[in-house]
């Protein structure tokens, strides 16, 4: 299998080069995408196949504050988190990140201390993306010197909308460059689409194109910061298109749905679209997350219930 | 006219009319047709299964066409039909009146009825698919519309009495909504309709859209009824016996099959369900989605 | 290989329904056994297992089923419609009470999964008695001129594949519009019949408005032939539905024919690709293939074909064959040893004939009736398993090159039921859609059904529609 964009070399040339590829790409038809996304959401998880799917999930978890008010205080508080998700029960797997605002990065990576538990940053103004880009490339490299280990931006949707993709393209080009620390070594680069208004699937199929040819590591439904976030029809969307990207590219692309995702019975059924659609190579936090942040209590609570037989109740997890 | 003119009249060959021509049965056979009286009227052709048969392929032929053309195409074809008629009123006022032994005011009535009856189903032709086709509200995200479409070619045994009216009301329903058809006439009273082929001939419309035949129906009408691309059959002029057996052999096929009604009176209100009987309702599904209520969703 | 992700098993309880050890014919409001005794017993098609025994219909029985509908017709067709519809309103609503119930013996029966008939069978079975009980005051305004009258017993036959589905577009607009029925359900899947006939009379319908009457081929032949049966409609095999077109020949009584189908699914090269895949998938697999209107011939342009059946392929990898009751099964059970052999057979055919055949790695039960989801490719519109009907779950691959090409190959065929089109293009689907002798066609979708939306076949496949406002036609004298 090759892994190599060479294939793709073209398509990037110039505006209209990209924009006659990404409408070449097939179309979606909503109905039928909803269905099969609906579909697969009645399958029934039971047993030790929900065990394994609650543990999977909370490895997955991209554990997030992105609030005006966040403190050194609720950034501790939530690495503390990270690392202990149940402080009842040690064998309950960690986060696998944390994600912040770029000023919260040092504090984070501090409280982390050595645990295994990575530091996410959003960069380029997000939520909204509006700024020059020199800015969107200092926020990225700011994070990154202060630790970041993985960056996840946003693209400029009124780029996209009207049309500029090759610009959307470059933008991207640009962060994953601004990613690269001194010694060669890269932080990771999860790319935002704010799938809610892209409004189309059809859009949302091109974006993840531009996203994977631009060199994006994961792929990412939302900021969290709008109406309509991740769904299970504009996940199974993406996946697809990873899919895709892997069978003609042989390069392997992440996908984070991000906000909207509050209950083990969500976080099951995204599960369950991943290992239908992609399979056990992206069933592992290398290459699938959940941005989410209130999803970890219900799953530590699920969690109980699988091991103690009785339900639990919000005030026997913790509250950050 | 006094019997002692000295110009002799100018006998008609009553011939078949096949895929838009005039041929003879190519068995070259002919059979008497008299008045109910008794009194010759002409020779016509005894057409046998293999005309039956020629006349088939020139109904499939003409099916494609006829079927897509416009339905407003269809009613202009219809109404110039009406209006060929019209023209030529008194010729076919005294064939019936010969044909089914009717006074001339009786007869010219019936031509009458005829007339209109064409133009009645000529504004047929761009409503019946509104009256009976329509969108369907189903519980879902699709659209989902039925549309009546023309079953093919279908065979029609035309009444055995009314050898124009009922013959022109089997007729005009059939191909109105854009089916083709294979006509056996009335076997007793069969040139108004050789002649009817005349008047279709010369107005607009295709060629083997409409085929008439004269003959047995008892001789023609199982191989109709049995042929694999026949797509249905009107038995109007079937009697009991014969329409039994012409339902049995058309299942070979699944023919829709109009059984034998009797009419009272072919000058009544035909309804529709002359035309509803060969008609498919073809029901179309598209996804529709919708606009924005879900963020992605279209 | 096991998945990091494998699925425990997920059975839906057995214990919703409660399924007795005999049952009677219901005749005249009444469980009754069959005057000669003959009984036959219905297993269950995933392990074998008998189910119940069941009273046999034979002539004497139909006779007096008949005899029972005949004589509450007078005062049934005489009710106001408005109380002909508060019965099918219970009716309905009992369906849904009793939905769970229904669906896993619909599955224990028939060995389809209990995904599909808790999901599909019981809803549209449900809506399609709300949606006919809402006719039956309302029947001056069908279009079918002013107080149309009923026909009076309609004779109804109906096959294994959606036993309770085929019931409600039986029964539901001949009670709607004044008729009484006898209905002959398929020997291999009795049950839902026979609980429907319990929820008759938990919804206190008249005695002899309905009777069922399980048995064989030859109780039905007896019931389209009964001189006293005004209608007969049926389900079924074209072969049986010509030799009741001959039988009622000369009758009078109305018939009505759903019958085979080859189905042609149609894939264009701008076709939105994913989701054609699920609908390939589920047009030929859905029911294990066992649908009249299955899309058994994929016609696929040749320049997408390679890409396209990888993925369709990859796709076939992911379905789950086995235990019906576990609602993670996507493919049940073939419904009968007999429709094993046949479907066997035919695919055998195919692979003597020069097809190329495929099916994914799967692993079949040891008891019941099962068939491995089956590709076949190279094949063209001269093979058997392009032209017959196979009525499994086996799929047949052809190519085109052009839109005329497409409509021409999907048109070749004796039958004319269902089609399917799948292109980004909306001219596209228009014109083919437009040229497409079939009496359904899905584009961008498939295997969808809706009580309003007519449903029925041109050509072989049969004549007469059910469902919407035209399904009303075929019970009334008009």
């Amino acid at each position: 299998m090759p892994t190599t964009l060479t294939a793709f070399a073209d398509v990037t040339t110039s505006d209209s080069a990209l924009r006659r590829f990404l409408h070449g790409l097939p179309g979606v038809d909503a109905v039928g995408l909803e269905a099969r996304a609906a579909a697969l959401g009645t399958r029934s998880i039971k047993t030790t196949a929900k065990a394994y799917a609650i543990d999977l999930a909370i490895s997955m978890i991209d554990l997030t504050t992105l609030e005006g008010a966040d403190t050194p205080g609720k950034v501790r508080a939530l690495a503390a988190k990270a690392v202990h998700p149940d402080p009842t029960d040690r064998t309950t797997p960690m986060t696998a990140a944390v994600c912040v605002y770029p000023d919260m990065v040092a504090t984070a990576k501090a409280a982390l201390g050595g645990a295994d538990v990575k530091v996410a940053s959003v960069a380029t103004a997000f939520p909204a993306g509006r700024a020059a880009l020199p800015v969107k490339l200092a926020d990225t490299r700011d994070a990154v010197a202060a630790g970041a280990d993985e960056i996840d931006m946003v693209i400029d949707r009124g780029a996209f909308l009207a049309g500029r993709y090759l610009e959307t393209y470059e933008l991207i080009k640009a962060v994953k460059e601004a990613c690269v620390r001194p010694d060669g070594t890269s932080a990771r680069l999860k790319v935002i689409f704010e799938t809610g208004e892209l409004s189309t699937y059809d859009n949302i199929r091109r974006a993840s194109w531009i996203g994977m040819l631009a060199g994006a590591d994961f792929i990412k439904t939302s900021t969290g910061k709008v109406g309509v976030n991740a769904t299970p029809a504009n996940t199974l969307l993406m996946l697809e298109a990873v899919r895709d990207f892997k069978a003609q590219t042989g390069i392997q692309v992440g996908v984070k749905p991000a906000g909207g995702i509050r209950t083990t019975k969500d976080a099951i059924k995204f599960l369950v679209l991943v290992n239908e659609t992609v399979g056990e190579d992206w069933l592992t936090n290398e290459w699938f997350r959940f941005g989410a942040s209130s999803l970890l209590n219900d799953l530590l609570m699920q969690r109980q219930k699988l091991s103690t037989g009785r339900y639990s109740g919000p005030d026997y997890v913790t509250v950050d | 006219m006094s019997e002692s003119s000295t110009r002799l009249n100018v006998f008609k060959t009553y011939k078949l009319y096949v895929g838009g021509k005039f041929p003879r049965s190519e068995s070259g056979r002919v059979y008497e047709v008299t008045d109910p009286k008794g009194k010759w009227l002409a020779n016509a052709p005894l057409s046998s299964r293999k005309d039956a048969r020629d006349a088939v392929v020139a109904a499939r032929k003409a099916f494609g066409g006829w079927s897509g053309a416009t339905a407003y195409n269809r009613g202009q074809v219809l109404y110039r039909v009406a209006e060929m008629l019209e023209g030529r009123r008194e010729q076919f006022v005294r064939e019936v009146a010969e044909a089914e032994g009717l006074s001339k005011s009786k007869a010219g009535a019936v031509v009458d009825a005829a007339i209109d009856r064409w133009v009645w189903y000529a504004g047929w032709t761009d409503k019946i698919g509104q009256v009976v086709g329509g969108a369907n509200p189903v519980a879902g995200p699709f659209f989902n519309l039925s549309t009546p479409e023309p079953t093919g070619v279908v065979a029609v045994v035309a009444p055995q009495e009314s050898s124009f009216l009922g013959l022109v009301s089997v007729i005009a329903p059939v191909i109105a909504t854009g089916n083709t058809a294979v006509v056996i006439a009335s076997e007793k009273a069969p040139l108004p309709a050789l002649s009817l082929g005349e008047v279709l001939a010369t107005s607009d419309l295709p060629g083997g859209v409409v085929n008439i035949l004269s003959g047995k129906a008892s001789e023609m009408g199982p191989h109709l009824a049995a042929h694999m691309d026949v797509n249905a059959i009107d038995l109007a002029g079937a009697d009991a016996a014969l329409a039994q057996e012409l339902e049995i052999a058309a299942a070979d096929n699944l023919k829709r099959v109009l059984r034998p009604q009797p009419v009272d009176d072919w000058a009544a209100d035909p309804g529709t369900r002359r035309m509803t009987a060969f008609l498919e309702t073809k029901t179309v599904w598209h996804p529709t989605g919708s606009l924005g209520a879900s963020g992605s969703s279209y | 290989m096991a998945s990091l992700f494998e699925y425990a098993p997920a059975p839906e309880s057995r214990s919703v329904v409660d399924i007795a050890p005999s049952y009677g014919l219901f005749i005249d409001g009444e469980f009754t056994d069959a005057a000669d005794g003959k009984v036959f017993k219905t297993v269950s098609p995933s392990s074998e297992e008998v189910l119940a025994e069941v009273a046999q219909a034979g002539a004497a029985d139909v006779d007096r089923a008949v005899k029972a509908a005949r004589k509450a017709f007078e005062k049934w067709s005489a009710l106001p419609g408005s109380e002909r519809a508060k019965y099918l309103f219970r009716i309905a609503r009992i369906i849904q009470e009793r939905s769970r119930e229904l669906a896993v013996l619909e599955t224990l029966d028939n060995g389809k999964p209990i995904k599909e008939t808790r999901d599909a069978d019981l809803p549209l079975v449900a809506a399609h008695f709300f949606y006919y009980a809402g006719w039956a005051d309302k029947l001056d305004h069908a279009g079918y001129g002013a107080n149309p009258r009923p026909l009076g017993v309609a004779g109804q036959v109906i096959p294994w594949n959606f036993p309770l589905l085929m019931l409600a577009w039986k029964i539901a607009p001949a009670l709607a519009t004044g008729n009484t029925v006898v209905l002959k359900p398929a020997e291999t899947t009795p049950l839902s019949a026979l609980f429907f006939a319990d929820i008759c009379r938990q919804a206190g319908l008249p005695k002899g408005v309905v009777n069922i009457v399980p048995g064989y081929g030859d109780a039905g032949a007896e019931l389209v032939a009964h001189p006293d049966v005004n209608k007969v409609a049926f389900t079924g095999s074209t072969a049986v539905g010509k030799a009741i077109a001959r039988q009622v020949a000369g009758s009078g009584k109305k018939v009505t024919l759903e019958l085979g189908g080859k189905g042609a699914n149609i894939v264009f090269d701008d076709a939105p690709i994913d989701q054609a895949v699920e609908g390939i998938v589920g047009g030929i697999f859905f029911n294990q293939g066992q649908v009249c209107c299955a899309g058994s011939r994929l016609l696929v342009q040749e320049s997408i074909h390679d890409e396209l059946l990888d993925s369709l392929k990859r796709r076939l990898s992911t379905l789950r064959l086995g235990d019906p009751l576990d609602k993670n099964t996507d493919i049940g059970a073939i419904n009968s040893a007999e429709q094993l052999a046949r479907i066997t057979a035919l695919a055998e055919t195919g692979e003597a004939e020069g097809a190329e055949r495929w099916s994914p790695a799967c692993e079949l039960p040891s008891a019941g009736y099962w068939f491995a989801p089956t590709l076949f490719t190279n094949v063209t519109q001269a093979h058997t398993v392009a032209r017959d009907e196979i009525f499994g779950p086996v799929l047949s691959v052809l190519t085109f090159r052009t839109p005329d090409e497409a409509v021409a190959k999907a048109n070749n065929s004796q039958y004319g039921l269902s089609a399917g089109i799948w292109t980004e293009k909306g001219s596209r689907i228009l014109a083919v859609a437009n040229k497409l002798r079939a009496g359904v066609v899905w584009a961008n979708t498939f295997n969808k059904f809706d009580p309003t939306s007519p449903f029925g076949g041109y050509k072989e496949s049969g004549f007469g529609r059910e469902g919407g406002r035209h399904g009303l036609e075929a019970y009334l004298d008009v």
